[in-house]
């Protein structure tokens, strides 16, 4: 194996780990999108209810204050994180990770 | 200075601002009038998307909606902010990695197919002109009531001044508007919520206020939401914080309405296009973030607004003369958004459950225009009265609007309230009528008619373009089809069940074929539309139990959807896979640029 194909199989490499990675991110994410979303706001909102926030039912809380919370902690969550893999994977290609890791070509 | 003069102060320098800001903005190139030659930075795409997505009726209508629904309501929030992430985990990034200008060109060269491509373009302007006539609407009736000028001619300002900063600026001229636009309408929004709160329960912050005690009155050391339940209980309202009440939503309806208010929002074309004018992916990313928490500053606002409006409204007219009705009432009474028939003839407004009367009021007019008055001096309805003990009609649009006089607010704050509605409907416009534009000039003009032409002819297209759809959307302003404002909510259901699958499955599946793309589209979107005609319009009387599943014409959507990718998936597994060039550049726009 000469130098050549040994970098073509390192990027062939960090490519399917970065897109691996890039799911479980995503799979993960979108179990709290559902779990807040769907299961506490809409089928688990009687039983939540029993309990109380201050003056708030809590599973009322949820449907109209918590889930607009976790879902923009998702969203940062989802950015710092890709941020990361952005730039190991761009080591792992030879590349220097820049300031700004995915400009356009 | 009263209402009316500082509206016409606060609304004139807010429009001289935004005419002000195209003028600096203007743009030479396609690429400066389709994704403000992707230069914009994420902080500021992340405004220009919060202002691009909230609308009238984000604005307008959704506290109201929430003030008469109560925990139903929240399908509105969780809806429209949980759609941010999918379209920051699913959509944005990719696409901005795809580059090019629409999202017509994404389908039409993804699937390899012109077919495809003038699918999604008649997707896109259909779903974009149901959308911005009302806006236009939601433009007029502000005018109307602060401005007092009829609501054609405020229809027709709008439509002047998004024309103005829409065909000079193009998209740069639209985003850069958009963010003075968002900052308008969130210090509108927040001032009067800010104050209501502080006054009703002594907390400066809204998210806590409507959590806590009430200050004063009647209620005075009762939880707010505690009081409400209380009120509502004894007018024979059911509970405001109630859950799955009958005549509200089911769970399964609930579920299926949410779902499709989060796909339909990350499949609309306007909210997409967002994300092309940004640099690279890395800032895409960054600016859904960025939409999401000035779009959920609004949103968690909202709810708080809806539970003191509710109580603010109940408390200021239930049991009280009609002669001694409020400034507001006066004034909202001339714009038929509120109404009273008194039943059983004591001059005392009372308001309980169920409609007052059949339909949307019908004052009686004499021969020169005047109300025929009752005996408390209230203008008669030619409306039949209901049985139910409710004598008062109350439109849920006007709660927002009228909430800083209904709270005696400084006349300041009521004109800024208007500014900011006035922010939300035309930042909104503008970027529908730049889809409608670029699909025209640049997806239909570029792409298929006239593939040769220069960019000079194919910015005079777009120019065009967009002055033509102005003009269109303005004619449907002032003559609302009367199918518009029950279009509207379903446009998201037909997003849902068109766009949404086939974006997804392009990108994270490069098998996936056009074959597949196309007829998903196209029986998502035709069994989403059947439904919704037959339950709306062909059989508008048929119930729950006669709905699929108990899903509801809004919620079917959610099924359009599954349906789509079912079909997209089938198909795709019996005809032959997209060629490689296709699959390469799938390939490529998953992993970060070398």
């Amino acid at each position: 194996m000469n130098a050549e194909q040994q970098t073509e199989s390192a990027i062939e490499a960090a490519k399917k780990a970065y897109w691996t990675a890039n799911i479980s991110v995503v799979l993960v994410l979108m179990g709290i999108w559902f779990l807040f979303g769907c299961v506490l706001s809409i089928f688990a909102v009687d039983a939540l209810n029993k309990i109380r926030l201050g003056g708030f039912p809590l599973g009322f809380w949820m449907a109209q204050q918590g889930t607009t919370i976790a879902f923009i902690f998702v969203t940062l969550v989802y950015v710092l994180i890709m941020k990361r893999l952005d730039v190991r994977y761009l080591a792992q290609c030879g590349k220097k990770p820049s300031e700004e890791p995915t400009t356009d070509a | 200075m009263d209402i009316q003069s500082w509206t016409y102060l606060i609304v004139g320098l807010s429009f001289a601002l935004y005419i002000g800001i195209a003028f600096v903005t203007r743009v030479r190139s396609t690429s400066g009038f389709y994704v403000a030659g992707h230069g914009v930075p994420a902080i500021f795409n992340g405004m220009a998307t919060g202002a691009d997505w909230m609308s009238a009726a984000s604005y307008i209508s959704m506290a109201g909606i929430i003030s008469f629904t109560g925990f139903t309501g929240s399908v509105y929030l969780i809806g429209w902010t949980g759609g941010y992430v999918l379209l920051a985990l699913l959509l944005a990034p990719y696409l901005r990695k795809f580059g090019k200008y629409t999202v017509p060109d994404f389908v039409g060269d993804r699937y390899y197919s012109d077919v495809a491509r003038v699918v999604a373009v008649m997707c896109a302007v259909f779903v974009s002109f149901t959308y911005v006539a009302g806006q236009m609407r939601g433009v007029g009736v502000v005018f109307s009531r602060f401005l007092e000028v009829d609501i054609n001619t405020g229809v027709i300002i709008g439509m002047i001044l998004v024309f103005i900063y829409a065909t000079l600026g193009g998209m740069k001229g639209i985003t850069y508007t958009q963010v003075a636009q968002y900052v308008v309408l969130i210090i509108a929004y927040l001032i009067p919520a800010i104050a209501i709160s502080h006054v009703m329960t002594g907390h400066w912050i809204p998210q806590i206020g409507f959590g806590a005690k009430v200050v004063g009155g009647e209620n005075a050391g009762v939880y707010l939401l505690e009081a409400i339940d209380q009120i509502h209980r004894d007018l024979g309202f059911p509970e405001y914080t109630g859950t799955f009440i009958s005549g509200h939503k089911s769970m399964i309806d609930m579920f299926c309405v949410t779902l499709a208010l989060m796909v339909g929002t990350a499949g609309l074309p306007h909210v997409i296009i967002r994300f092309y004018t940004v640099k690279n992916v890395h800032a895409a990313r960054w600016s859904a973030f960025w939409a999401l928490l000035f779009i959920g500053i609004l949103y968690t606002t909202a709810p708080a607004i809806a539970t003191f409006a509710r109580v603010n409204l109940i408390q200021t007219l239930h049991e009280k003369s009609y002669e001694q009705r409020p400034e507001w009432y006066k004034s909202w009474e001339q714009t038929d958004l509120i109404a009273w028939v008194d039943k059983n003839g004591d001059g005392i407004i009372q308001y309980a459950s169920g409609p007052a009367f059949a339909g949307k009021p019908d004052f009686q007019e004499k021969e020169d225009g005047s109300y025929v008055l009752g005996a408390a001096q209230q203008p008669l309805l030619n409306n039949e009265p209901s049985d139910g003990p409710n004598e008062l009609y109350v439109d849920r649009d006007i709660m927002v609007l009228a909430n800083p006089e209904i709270a005696q607010l400084p006349a300041w704050v009521v004109a800024l309230v208007a500014a900011g509605g006035l922010a939300a409907a035309l930042s909104t416009a503008a970027g529908l009528l730049l889809v409608i534009s670029s699909s025209m000039s640049h997806d239909l003009g570029k792409s298929i008619i006239k593939p040769n032409m220069s960019e000079k002819e194919e910015l005079r297209w777009a120019r065009t373009a967009a002055g033509g759809a102005v003009i269109l959307a303005g004619y449907f302003g002032i003559n609302p089809p009367g199918f518009v404002a029950q279009v509207v909510a379903f446009a998201f259901g037909l997003a849902a069940s068109s766009f949404f699958p086939v974006i997804i499955l392009g990108i994270f599946s490069k098998r996936t074929t056009k074959e597949g793309a196309i007829s998903g589209m196209l029986s998502g979107i035709g069994f989403t539309a059947i439904y919704i005609y037959y339950f709306k319009f062909h059989n508008p009387g048929a119930g729950p139990d006669q709905w699929w599943f108990g899903i509801s014409p809004e919620g079917i959507g959610s099924l359009g959807m599954v349906i789509n990718f079912v079909v997209t998936m089938t198909v795709t597994a019996f005809t032959p896979a997209p060629p490689a060039e296709v699959q390469e550049q799938v390939e490529n726009l998953r992993y970060p640029s070398l």
